[in-house]
């Protein structure tokens, strides 16, 4: 038995591998579920519910996705340009300490529209600054950035705390430690009203097609995949890589970092040390479920998130652990990564 | 005389090729057999059906009576078959000793018996005359050490057929005069030997027997005293296919001028003080068996690496080290040796492969976006002009054959109209039409007024497109020779580093 | 800062580094392992924890330590005959995957521990491995407490180091595996299967990793908690690096980074005025600064991460 490459993908047959990768772990998690006493098709059917069954579940459900589209998007062009960039986590947490940080204290006076604009960036300088860190060993040193970027997490997670309980602490805040809130002004206006859901959703759909543009129709999107696929023909070719490398690492620790800057004015208002979920690692499950497409990135978190918010639900209701949650995400990841290579090779006898 | 190995009818499909079709091949016991063919006609996936690297489709083998089972090495070794490959399967960072141990004894063995082994090694090299130290670190070995170390693994297995996979492609001349020698004393000691190759004359001076194959097919089968090369080289390529004759002319002004430049890879010096001047409207080629500096004198040309020391002008403008976008805006159109690694990105389709090297220019890209119209009309017009077949704009390039994706490379590089042209091995792995294609484009590139630096294993080839020459050997360059004056006793002594004190490169 | 030197000569000091070190040499040499044969193994911070979860919960429905060990062991080798079955012979991206295992691994212990522990006020607990008190040799002043009061399986990890070691260096079965990571290749070509002998590399390296989780429930600590393994995995997999890929420095890595972690520790109780997250820092930053230190000169595999396809020349 051997596999043979094909000589083309019909869209079709891309297009199937994410469900057929969906549909495989939740089958395999329906084990798990059994082995906690609970009818799968029972169970998935309360995840549902919970997730999608009313207006306030779907705003929650779209509330959680939002950050997992951004990380989902840093973590597609990061490793599309074959860049490992594995501290999603990081850069969002130090992308909502500086939002907060600055959107305390330093803009008062500005129009909101400015001022969120305005934090946007800041959000998406800390982020892509966290990761030049690492770009910047790989290329001068030639320092895996697969470890340098894990590492990295941990020790920003460890100076948020910091920050948190020192310089940035809330003096208002009772019982657990949080930072400086963001001003109210620059808070994001719901989209729907009287529920979490913010207008942060629009500004990452919008992002998401602007990620796409950049990879699919510039100079640098063209350069940055040609880099991925064989960087030895790229720099032949004329193409710059430290200058790909370090503009692909920009945009992905920016776009993790805009993920948490946006959760913090879209629903936490400050930072605390426990405000991401895994969203980070999360993120890159969305993208390998996205084959790393930026339009495909949007349908994954929503995916991801259907399952985070329902299994809580699920929980309450069966009593099956709500870690399920994260099997079957990490589950899903590992099926897909199968389900391309079907994509890509065919059986051969 | 006993039959020691016989091939029965073996066919092997990859896809839609048919790579070997119902071949069958006979070796008699002391004889040395010549598998002769040009790239692509089946020898090495032949050898490697043989070996066990693959399993035939249909078909038997049969070494010294007995029926061989497909597809595992570990067989063919244990039945005496003994290969040695064209890419040495050896790991650098080990010693000969190891490489050539490893396998030899029980894995599950609690101590290997490493001093048993080393004599063994030491009697196989003084019997057969392979000299090697057991201790020596693999990857700072030449490559003729190589060799011998990839001869002595089979030996130490105890084979008794020695498959040699285009042995002297790497191998300055004595060294291969000196190979075949030793090939010839292993008959004499009970061996038996096939070895590949697709240069007519080691064919006839080294073997007793030759097998062509062309196209998948053994078209035919001769002793070698009872051959010619002519007779050979018309059944390896089945028709009179000439390759187009250069036409002299005027050479026009120097464009590209190097001056005792020195280039390092890893730390060693790779290229020394070379010096040469190509003139518009000329090609100068330098011949060379590999391994001798062309990685680095393409490295040089390609932008990608830098002089330690020396000059190296265009029309008097130092361009040395100034990288690959500089080289390609100045108008240096370069096909590099390896397509696959270096001349394509081949999950991209043919047309942004078209542009990639030009994404600056504003025909192809304004404000930062690729015009993306634009980009596609020249792919299509370069598939057409340079008859890349089974391709269009949006295809997938690494689904093209190995001489469409040359012409595409070749077209890319020539369609932008270039000063000066590096051809690295421009037709390496090609068959002969593809490569009488190449050779007209280069010609006409020359007639345009373009200066070309052909870089090239293949003497024929050197001698017959260009019109000055320069041997490279161990990172130096011979004065030039009119191709005129060079003849193949000159030549000869050129490529063994013999040289007349270098006159002023003219 | 006399405080802080005087640190340095306290015993416990050294036999904490020992201890702390232990599930730090088990990582080094599982990812060591997996590396020589060619294959990247980050799955190793899930396999930790799986290893960790799976070691407590034996012991807790009533096996022995050292049963609980092999248990463990065995998880660990299942999910690294996963990670095997998806980047050797299906070729998958090893990153891709690695990553994958660790968050499927460690989502499965969780989800395990949390179906079948009730978990009260405080997480449930286990006897651990009591220090092995050695005759005569554990009296000697200052040597004693440090080297031969030890739980048992920190000794059974510096054995560990010996045979592996050992094995790489002068077995023929050593001799294959190191062909593999740098030419697989020239393996087939000698008759052996080097599909195989990664997969058996990236099986019994697992199990090495998931005993370094097993020790932290069954030794260091007696109850298992979420997010235990700290990123210990991930800096096993720095070590490597630093280690250069051999079983005698990947000791001497794992020693050295359990004296900082350790000394660390104690540090926080003498030195007054300093937030305690610049100490849990160091360890990470440390590891960071010896992959640069070592990044030059690492002399890798030559067929790490490359995956191997038959017949592909």
């Amino acid at each position: 038995m051997r596999l043979e490459r094909r000589p083309s993908v019909p869209w079709t047959l891309a297009a199937t591998a994410p469900l057929a990768a969906i549909a495989a772990a939740l089958a395999l998690a329906a084990g798990l579920i059994l082995a906690a006493g609970v009818n799968p098709l029972a169970a998935y059917a309360e995840m549902l519910k919970g997730a999608l069954g009313s207006r306030l579940a779907v705003t929650e459900m779209l509330t959680r996705a939002v950050p997992l589209m951004l990380t989902g998007l840093a973590a597609a062009v990061a490793f599309r340009a074959r860049l490992w960039n594995i501290g999603g986590e990081g850069q969002f947490y130090l992308g909502a300490l500086a939002v907060a940080w600055v959107g305390h204290s330093m803009m008062s006076g500005l129009p909101p529209a400015l001022g969120i604009a305005v934090l946007m960036v800041v959000g998406m300088a800390a982020g892509a600054l966290l990761l030049a860190g690492p770009a910047f060993l790989r290329l001068r040193f030639g320092v895996d950035e697969v470890v340098t970027t894990l590492l990295l997490n941990f020790i920003v997670i460890l100076f948020v705390g910091l920050m948190i309980e020192g310089p940035l602490r809330d003096p208002l805040a009772f019982g657990w430690p949080q930072s400086v809130p963001v001003d109210d002004a620059f808070r994001l206006p719901d989209l729907i009203p009287r529920t979490r859901l913010h207008i942060g959703l629009l500004i990452a759909l919008a992002v998401a097609g602007i990620v796409w543009l950049i990879l699919a129709r510039t100079v640098f999107g063209t350069e940055a995949r040609a880099a991925g696929f064989n960087a030895r023909a790229a720099e032949f070719a004329g193409v710059s890589l430290p200058r790909t490398i370090m503009g692909v690492a920009l945009l992905s620790g920016g776009l993790a970092g805009l993920a948490g800057g946006i959760e913090v004015m879209g629903v936490t208002g400050g930072v605390t040390t426990t405000m991401s979920p895994g969203f980070g690692y999360a993120g890159i499950v969305v993208a390998m479920l996205a084959a790393l497409h930026p339009a495909g990135v949007v349908a994954a978190a929503v995916f991801v998130a259907t399952v985070f918010v329902g299994a809580d639900a699920m929980s309450r209701a069966t009593g099956v652990p709500s870690f399920i949650a994260d099997v079957i995400v990490a589950l899903a990841l590992l099926t897909m990564l199968v389900a391309l290579l079907f994509t890509s090779y065919r059986v051969r006898r | 005389m006993t039959t020691v190995l016989h091939l029965d009818s073996i066919t092997k499909r990859f896809g839609a090729l048919t790579a070997n079709d119902a071949v069958t091949l006979e070796l008699k016991e002391g004889e040395i057999l010549a598998l002769l063919g040009e790239n692509g006609a089946g020898k090495t996936t032949l050898m490697n059906i043989l070996f066990g690297h693959y399993a035939a489709d249909e078909g038997r083998v049969e070494v010294f009576g007995q029926d061989l089972p497909p597809g595992r090495p570990r067989a063919a070794i244990e039945a005496g078959v003994g290969m040695v490959h064209q890419h040495f399967t050896l790991a650098g960072n080990l010693s000969v000793l190891d490489n050539v141990m490893l396998g030899s004894e029980p894995l599950l063995r609690l101590r290997s018996r490493r001093d048993e082994g080393r004599a063994r090694l030491m009697a196989l090299s003084e019997q057969f005359g392979l000299p090697v130290d057991p201790d020596a670190r693999v990857a700072g070995l030449s490559v003729g050490e190589r060799q011998r170390v990839e001869i002595l693994k089979a030996l130490y297995r105890d084979a008794r057929i020695l498959i040699l996979d285009e042995p002297t492609a790497v191998l300055a001349r004595p060294e291969a005069q000196r190979l075949f020698e030793i090939l010839r004393g292993m008959t004499g000691q009970g061996l038996s030997i096939i070895f590949i190759s697709h240069k007519l004359n080691e064919v006839m001076a080294a073997s007793d027997r030759v097998a062509v194959l062309r196209g998948g097919r053994k078209v035919a089968e001769r002793k070698t005293p009872e051959t010619s090369p002519e007779e050979l080289a018309e059944l390896m390529v089945g028709r009179r296919v000439t390759r187009p004759r250069r036409q002299a002319h005027a050479v026009g002004a120097p464009r590209l001028v190097a001056e005792d430049v020195t280039v390092q890879l890893d730390g060693k010096p790779a290229l020394q003080d070379v010096s040469f001047t190509v003139h518009a409207g000329e090609i100068l080629g330098i011949v060379g068996v590999s391994g001798n500096g062309q990685a680095a004198l393409g490295a040089l040309l390609s932008g990608l690496a830098e002089p330690e020391a020396g000059h190296l002008t265009l029309e008097g403008r130092e361009i040395g080290g100034l990288g690959p976008r500089a080289f390609i805006a100045e108008g240096i159109g370069r096909i590099p040796e390896d397509r696959h690694a270096e001349g394509v990105v081949g999950e991209l389709p043919v047309w942004e492969n078209s542009v990639l090297e030009r994404l600056g220019a504003p025909e192809f890209s304004t404000r930062g976006f690729v015009r993306r119209a634009a980009a596609r009309d020249h792919a299509a017009g370069l598939i057409e002009r340079f008859d890349v077949r089974g391709a269009t704009p949006e295809t997938r390039i690494r689904l093209l054959s190995g001489g469409n994706m040359q012409k595409l490379i070749l077209g890319r590089v020539l369609s932008a109209g270039p000063k000066v042209i590096l051809a690295n091995q421009p037709t390496r792995g090609l068959d002969e039409g593809a490569i009488a294609a190449v050779h007209a484009e280069l010609l006409a590139a020359r007639a345009e007024g373009a200066a070309i630096i052909l870089i090239s294993e293949e003497l024929e080839e050197a001698v017959g497109l260009s019109d000055r020459l320069q041997a490279i050997v161990s990172g130096r360059l011979s004065a030039p020779v009119a191709a005129e004056e060079a003849d193949p006793r000159r030549l000869g002594l050129m490529m063994a580093g013999v040289w007349e004190a270098p006159e002023d490169a003219a | 800062m006399t405080e802080a030197l005087d640190l340095l000569f306290n015993a416990s000091l050294w036999a904490a580094v020992l201890r702390i070190a232990t599930p730090l040499i088990f990582g080094v040499l599982g990812a060591l392992l997996c590396e020589r044969a060619g294959v990247l193994n980050l799955g190793i911070e899930g396999i930790m924890t799986m290893g960790a979860m799976v070691g407590w919960l034996s012991v807790f429905l009533g096996a022995d330590l050292w049963t609980g060990l092999l248990i463990a062991a065995g998880a660990g080798a299942l999910m690294g005959l996963l990670h095997a079955l998806l980047t050797v012979p299906l070729g998958l991206s090893q990153h891709v995957s690695g990553l994958g295992i660790t968050l499927f691994a460690s989502a499965l212990a969780y989800y395990l521990y949390r179906l079948i522990v009730t978990v009260g006020e405080s997480p449930p607990t286990i006897v651990p491995f009591r220090p092995l008190d050695i005759p005569v040799l554990s009296d000697i002043p200052f040597l004693g407490p440090v080297l031969f009061s030890q739980a048992a399986p920190t000794y059974l990890a510096l054995l560990a180091v010996a045979v592996m070691a050992y094995v790489l260096a002068r077995t023929p079965l050593g001799l294959a595996i190191r062909m593999t990571g740098e030419n697989p290749h020239a393996v087939e070509a000698q008759g052996l299967d080097p599909t195989l002998i990664r997969i058996g590399c990236v099986m019994a390296g697992s199990a090495l990793m998931a005993l370094g989780g097993a020790f932290l429930t069954t030794a260091a600590f007696n109850s298992f908690f979420p997010e235990m393994v700290q990123g210990r995995g991930w800096i096993c997999i720095a070590l490597v690096v630093f280690a250069s890929w051999r079983p005698g420095k990947a000791l001497l890595g794992a020693l050295l980074f359990a004296f900082f972690d350790a000394y660390q520790l104690r540090l926080q109780t003498v030195v007054e005025g300093v937030p305690y997250q610049l100490f849990l820092m160091a360890p990470y930053v440390l590891s960071i600064v010896a992959l640069i230190l070592v990044a030059r000169r690492a002399q890798v595999p030559e067929a790490l991460m490359t995956p191997y396809r038959k017949g592909e020349r």
